[in-house]
């Protein structure tokens, strides 16, 4: 049992527990490369999906992040009253962008319902989330500034 | 900030809520009866992979409405937890060496299949729900079968780091040296790891604020406001709410169901053509029950009033009332044009061909001159424009 631990690099429940997922992966996986009419766009969105994320999205989010916080070491306390709606309302966008940017032209023929309401309302969500960012940063603004105002005269009672 | 702390967090999360989304989804394609029919089985070459299938009940009748809600609501609201959870993993995928060693080499094999399954399963089902198909093939075998290879690779995920995120929660990590998730050199922190997951936690409130709605009728849906078929109703009125599909976007005229529609009644008593009158002229009962559709949206409880399966299967030669029946429509498009209800369904008393809705005649879009309306079944299974039915001999 030691060399082919030592070999593998994990003991035999590993192994067993892999083997196991594999089988099963491997025998949904046939099917769904069977699934579309082209095997190669099935893999393609399977794999891009990971690839698409890992070395697209999150790269790019990072990027517009870094930017928005500037350079590092300058601490900006402000910043996060910008970048959490900021970041939900992108969350939106990311989710719903056939609706909003009414590319789901099977919406209003199926439903009878029109799309175009999206793309006002994701506006008026993300102005929503912009005020509320804002009256969260005066009202914290307000109380430390009545903490500081109270902490200074230590003579006045 | 990123550490095993928080990537501890959200994968407990994902357990649970990955766990409700499967095991909805499992129950959503039991609830099309696909062992029933061929017509009802969108992906026939499932094998064992429909080793739990059972006779879908037609009782509480909101049944389907809360499964499917829930598979797509939760699936919906976890988005944000798992793109925080790839976010917290990332200095994983550029660990070197990227193998040490068989063991680790399989894992990260297996961890191809985990990101690209959650986020196919993700991606497919957020563009089918908005109606976007624009992925390679038909929807039903992709994220079913996408589902499979995914939850093979989250249960040995489960199966590897479980334990260890567990031990992190209870004890805390007792050698941040072994962190390997945090970064060697943090810049200063800008959030709180506890910052962090409530912004993660606002992400969710606010999908499930936008989206939840969908699944009510009335104010609940105009709070909806952003997620396919929330906001207003289409239309005002008995027969105002939410359309599936419209007659129109299936080729539906006014020519096919005017005067010279007929029900076709088929079975071992022979062959009955039966106009809109005669069918008024049968027993009418009334029956309040919802349309819950597959995308996950849902109507509150309608008043449908019309003649009971049962009594038509009993015209049709069963004097029990209890036959399994082929329903096809006049939709000229469409995948779930003829569909096959089972026996337990036909038997229900609440199961109607539906001839009016909320005390009026059924409008074009809701299926006139008839429709089936079975409780606890998805929305494709209570045909529109009904023309033909074939009790028994499936």
């Amino acid at each position: 049992m030691r060399l082919p631990r030592r070999w593998y690099g994990a003991g035999p429940p590993h192994l067993v527990l892999m083997a196991a997922s594999f089988a099963l992966a491997g025998y949904a996986g046939v099917r769904l490369l069977d699934a579309g009419g082209d095997t190669t766009l099935v893999v393609l969105w399977f794999v891009g999906a990971a690839l698409v994320h890992d070395l697209v999205l999150l790269p790019l989010y990072t990027l517009v992040d870094r930017a928005l916080c500037g350079p590092p070491g300058r601490r900006n306390e402000l910043v996060n009253f910008v970048r959490v709606p900021a970041l939900l309302s992108g969350l939106l966008l990311l989710l719903w962008w056939p609706l909003i940017t009414r590319r789901a032209t099977r919406y209003e023929p199926a439903s009878g319902m029109s799309p175009d309401r999206f793309l006002g309302n994701w506006l008026l969500i993300t102005a929503v989330l912009f005020v509320l960012s804002a009256l969260w940063l005066a009202a914290r603004t307000a109380r430390s500034r009545r903490r500081a105002t109270k902490a200074r005269p230590p003579d006045s009672h | 900030m990123r550490g095993v702390r928080f990537t501890a967090v959200l994968g407990l999360v994902l357990l649970a809520g990955i766990t409700v989304v499967f095991v909805t989804g499992l129950l959503s394609y039991a609830a099309y009866n696909p062992d029933l029919a061929a017509v009802n089985d969108k992906t026939p070459e499932k094998g064992w992979l429909g080793f739990y299938l059972f006779a879908w009940p037609t009782g509480p009748h909101w049944l389907y409405r809360l499964t499917q809600g829930l598979h797509v609501t939760v699936g919906v609201v976890l988005v944000p937890v798992v793109l925080a959870k790839l976010w917290s993993v990332i200095p994983k995928l550029f660990a070197l060496p990227p193998a040490a060693s068989p063991a680790r080499a399989l894992e990260r094999i297996s961890l191809l299949l985990l990101v690209g399954g959650v986020l196919f399963e993700l991606v497919t089902g957020v563009l089918n729900i908005q109606l976007e198909y624009l992925f390679p093939g038909s929807f039903y075998p992709l994220h079913f079968y996408g589902a499979w290879v995914f939850m093979a690779a989250f249960l040995a995920h489960v199966g590897l780091k479980l334990p260890r995120a567990l031990r992190i929660l209870r004890h805390g990590v007792i050698r941040p040296d072994t962190d390997e998730l945090a970064s060697p050199a943090p810049a200063e922190p800008t959030v709180s790891r506890r910052g962090a997951l409530a912004v993660v936690g606002a992400g969710s409130l606010l999908l499930l604020i936008t989206t939840g709605g969908r699944s009510f009728d009335g104010a609940p849906r105009r709070l909806a406001l952003l997620t396919p078929r929330g906001g207003a109703e289409p239309g005002s009125g008995p027969d105002g709410f939410q359309i599936n599909k419209t007659a129109a976007s299936v080729g539906v005229t006014a020519a096919d169901t005017g005067d010279r529609w007929r029900l076709v009644l088929v079975g071992p008593a022979g062959e009955f053509r039966l106009t809109r009158a005669h069918l008024l002229a049968m027993d009418q009962y009334e029956a309040a029950l919802p349309i819950a559709c597959v995308e996950g949206w849902s109507t509150s409880d309608q008043r449908w009033r019309g003649v009971r399966l049962r009594d038509l299967a009993v015209r049709a030669g069963y004097p029990d009332g209890a036959a399994d029946v082929l329903v096809e429509s006049v939709q000229r498009a469409g995948p779930f044009r003829t569909v096959a209800l089972r026996d337990n369904q036909v038997r229900d008393p609440r199961s109607l061909l539906a001839l009016r809705v909320n005390g009026a005649d059924l409008s074009l879009d809701h299926g006139y001159p008839a429709r089936v309306i079975v409780p606890a079944a998805p929305g494709v299974m209570n045909t529109k424009w009904v023309t033909r039915m074939t009790f028994g001999g499936l």
